[in-house]
């Protein structure tokens, strides 16, 4: 099939951008959207051309690198996947596809389609882990877990961080993301200890980033390529409540 | 070249507790003097990071994606392996230890190997404090199943996300060093040169992906945590951006590389589609626990599926090897789906044979089929557009790990001073062949249970001299990186970088894949330079060296691939016999299964690079076999 595609070209962070038309053909069915962008990709650079920079690592929807605003959904149409799990076979031959970053004021545009996740990093890190150092622990079966939270934990820990929530946010609110983690944690008992604590310094963490707040749009739900669901926030949102009740 | 592999005397069991005793200690007051560089930040990676952060090293982390969450280890599906004996159905130490031995074909050495299954039940311990939500029996307590190769249940699991979940173990106790102050971490970060200094490793040169500037980092030691080389072959399991570069500038620094023929072949992952495809996507193989294989009985049968009669399906594995079946360790159900294909019996007449689950949908119903392996089915059909609630999978090999690697001796240490490796990046623990859910055991045993001890032993018994990034070494290891960068964007050709590694990988595939003889793997070693020296007259790399620029990081990558697969060729060429993954068609018993030579090369490969242009030269590490009785692997 023959395409028209919208690519957004931004030389670097401090460099204005904009949508460049090009047109892709030799695509198949069989192939992934990310496959379709690495045909036009070569042959810009046979013709000399800079390449379209766009995350993307294992291809195959768990590692959260690729990260592509499809037709002004995050990753695309089809729902729990991510780009890299978009096949071309949703589409049809003529069709115009526009390429935008995620975009949000927490995650800056690194260049053309890349953009700057690290925010997520330093949420992890000021509260995401339980703090246990390596060697310190008992057997891991003196630590019965109902079978039914392991599960709900696993459904929020499945979260591979990629931004999608904050992307289809029209407040750019990390809620979600935030919440996955939180969950996790207070669903568990390893995560009891540090319950309270964990819970406020994710959300100031959240906050200093500069996402913005949840107003219950939904959109990060029906974005999540791992189809985690906003139950977490409001699970969060106790979470935060009781901890700051805790904490006066 | 010295081999000395370090394995202390005395009884197996009692090694690792002894040479833990005997290695020194560094004072807790001076472990911050001393700098670790740790580049990788997957399982092996983000586990050394954070352990020895805790320990209060001062640690410098790297990666080459955006963050530290993303390596590779997020990718494994099945499980972990633990000698935990929950189900109380034989397990043991000594049994994982000897499964793993006879599982590796008698390749590996077995101290190293008695060592991993004596951490492996503390990394469970670990990982459950940590908060990682394995699969629990409805009285809470932990799940475990059985995976390829074992005959006992000791596979701990999430779902088929076990290696997410583990990784994100790990991340998060690096997190938590990060947040601490303790690590420091440097993503988007492509180490491009190791700088060895007055005989020891002493640093790093990276490339910041971002603004293409090339930085100098010196530590005290040196953590190559960098993963596997499956990419040599194009197409594999792999991610994009798992590369054999940071190995392999090493090894061109002096540390030995071993065994590169090990490959790990993987049976279970959706069949080539297309030309142009940039990746295969494995099916965990936990689906054979409950899917059978098989393949048309009748060569040439193109129906589908379900138009092909029950006594029409060849369940080629439970017929060949009814004592484990469907569950025979990877190599051996690569080489029989190989067969299959050869002999023209494909499903659908192509590359592939059937994973039919409509015995297990029987048996458990759809809901139980679905809630272990749901998010497989899915992937898929997402992949496929083929339901296979509805009619088969089809499934073919793929290239999928690395057993070779960087050679370690007893504490992770290559052949040059103060550089450590670990994980698949290193050799040591899966021979010939790697049993499944072993890689992850692998990876957190280095990181949090191995290296905390050993490098303490290094730096407490080393005199390091103060080297700053003034140092020659330094210089030198700059300006090589900035040459080569230089020619490479400086060709003007018009070949992508791309196009170079689709040629490669058809040769890996073809003459150093699931089954080798001395003439392909010579026109291999033939073919590769004639490509290598096209590479460098006519890549196009286009942009400039000052940016991210992802078409100069593959063709840096695609460059050293095209270097490594001649030395993967020789090995496969030097190592006449077949074993584990290693499979040379001259060494085959008469039933078409790999015919070792425990006479010959009962060794380690061990390669030494002898400068550009020069032959590299093979020395060996003898293996030695004290604790498991040497036999042919048989699974009938």
């Amino acid at each position: 099939m023959n395409l028209t595609l919208k690519v957004w070209r931004q030389k670097d962070a401090k460099s204005p951008g904009g949508l460049v038309e090009y047109q892709v053909s030799g695509v198949s069915n069989d192939m992934s959207f990310l496959e379709m962008l690495d045909i036009l990709n070569e042959e810009l650079v046979v013709k000399g051309e800079d390449a379209i920079c766009f995350d993307h690592d294992c291809r195959e929807g768990i590692c959260g690198m690729c990260a592509l605003m499809i037709d002004g959904q995050a990753h695309g149409k089809d729902k729990a996947a991510t780009s890299c799990q978009l096949h071309m076979r949703r589409y049809q031959d003529g069709d115009t596809i526009t390429i935008e970053p995620f975009r949000a004021k927490a995650f800056p545009v690194v260049k053309d389609l890349v953009v700057d996740r690290s925010a997520f990093d330093r949420i992890q890190a000021a509260g995401g882990f339980v703090s246990v150092g390596t060697g310190g622990a008992v057997d891991a079966n003196c630590l019965p877990v109902p079978k039914q939270n392991a599960e709900k934990a696993l459904d929020a820990a499945s979260c591979i961080g990629c931004g999608a929530c904050v992307a289809a946010c029209p407040n750019a609110s990390a809620m979600l993301f935030v919440a996955a983690k939180v969950s996790q944690y207070a669903l568990l008992p390893q995560g009891r200890p540090e319950r309270e604590k964990r819970a406020l310094a994710m959300r100031s963490a959240m906050d200093a980033e500069g996402f913005g707040h949840c107003s219950n749009e939904y959109e990060c739900e029906a974005a999540c390529p791992k189809d985690i669901k906003v139950s977490n926030i409001a699970r969060l949102n106790r979470e935060f409540l009781r901890a700051s009740v805790l904490a006066e | 070249m010295k081999l000395d592999s370090k394995v202390p005397t005395g009884p197996i069991e009692d090694q690792w507790d002894k040479h833990r005793f005997e290695l020194k200690l560094v004072n807790p007051a001076n472990k911050r003097n001393y700098k670790v560089l740790v580049v990788g930040a997957g399982l092996a990676g983000a586990s050394a990071a954070a352990s020895l952060a805790e320990l209060g090293y001062n640690v410098e982390a790297f990666c080459v994606q955006d963050s530290p969450r993303r390596a590779h280890s997020i990718a494994a599906q099945g499980g972990i392996n633990a000698a935990k004996n929950y189900p109380n159905d034989g397990d043991s130490v000594r049994r994982l230890f000897y499964d793993t031995v006879k599982g590796g074909d008698f390749r590996a050495r077995e101290s190293n190997v008695y060592r991993l299954a004596q951490v492996s039940n503390a990394i469970i311990d670990q990982c459950v404090a940590q908060g990682v939500p394995f699969a629990r029996e409805y009285g809470g307590l932990l799940d475990n199943r059985s995976f390829g190769g074992a005959q006992v249940s000791r596979t701990f699991y999430a779902r088929g996300q076990t290696g997410q979940q583990l990784l994100l173990g790990a991340y998060s106790a690096l997190m938590r060093q990060a947040g601490a102050g303790a690590v420091k971490i440097f993503p988007r970060r492509e180490m491009l040169d190791l700088v060895v200094a007055d005989g020891r490793a002493r640093g790093i040169v990276c490339r910041n992906l971002v603004t293409g500037a090339v930085e100098k980092h010196r530590g005290d030691a040196v953590l190559l945590c960098t993963g596997g080389y499956g990419n040599v072959f194009n197409l594999s399991t792999n991610a994009n951006s798992c590369n054999v570069t940071a190995a392999w500038r090493a090894h061109k620094r002096g540390a030995a590389f071993a065994n590169p023929c090990f490959t790990q072949i993987h049976p279970t992952c959706i069949p080539v589609a297309g030309e142009r495809q940039s990746k295969l996507t494995l099916m965990s193989e936990s689906l054979r626990n409950d899917g059978r294989v098989w393949a048309p009985k009748k060569k040439g049968d193109v129906r589908k599926p379900q138009d092909i009669p029950e006594d029409e399906r060849d369940y080629y594995l439970e017929r060949k090897y009814p004592a484990f079946g469907n569950l025979v360790p990877r190599d051996i159900a690569s080489r029989a789906a190989k067969q299959m294909t050869d002999d023209g019996r494909g499903a659908l007449g192509g590359l592939a044979v059937f994973l039919d689950f409509e015995d297990a949908v029987k048996r458990l119903g759809k809901d139980k089929i679905a809630e272990k392996y749901g998010n497989l089915f899915d992937m898929y059909h997402h992949i496929t557009d083929e339901d296979p609630y509805q009619a088969p999978m089809r499934i073919y090999p793929a290239v999928h790990y690395a057993m070779g690697g960087l050679w370690v001796d007893y504490n992770l240490m290559t052949t040059i001073p103060g550089l450590f490796c670990l994980g698949e990046a290193n050799f040591s623990d899966h021979g010939a062949n790697r049993l499944g859910a072993s890689a992850l055991m692998q990876g957190l045993a280095d990181g949090y249970f191995v290296i905390p001890y050993t490098l303490g032993g290094y730096l407490a018994g080393a005199k390091l001299g103060k080297v700053t990034t003034d140092h020659d070494a330094f210089r030198a290891a700059e300006d090589s990186v900035a040459a080569r960068t230089a020619k490479l964007l400086s060709t003007g050709g018009k070949r992508t970088p791309q196009d170079f590694h689709r040629r490669l990988g058809k040769i890996m595939w073809e003459h150093a894949g699931m089954g080798r003889n001395a003439k392909g793997l010579q026109e291999a070693i033939a073919e590769i330079p004639r490509i290598r020296e096209e590479f460098w007259k006519t890549v196009a790399v286009t942009g400039s060296g000052e940016s991210f620029n992802q078409t100069l990081e593959r063709a840096g990558r695609v460059a050293d691939f095209l270097e490594f697969g001649e030395l993967l060729a020789k090995d496969a060429l030097a190592r006449e016999e077949s074993c584990g993954g290693h499979f040379r068609e001259e060494h085959q018993t008469e039933d078409g299964e790999a015919k070792r030579d425990d006479v010959n090369f009962s060794h380690v490969a061990v390669w030494e690079h002898k400068g550009e242009g020069r032959e590299p030269a093979r020395h060996t590490e003898p293996l030695t076999f004290e604790n498991v009785h040497i036999a042919q692997r048989n699974y009938a």
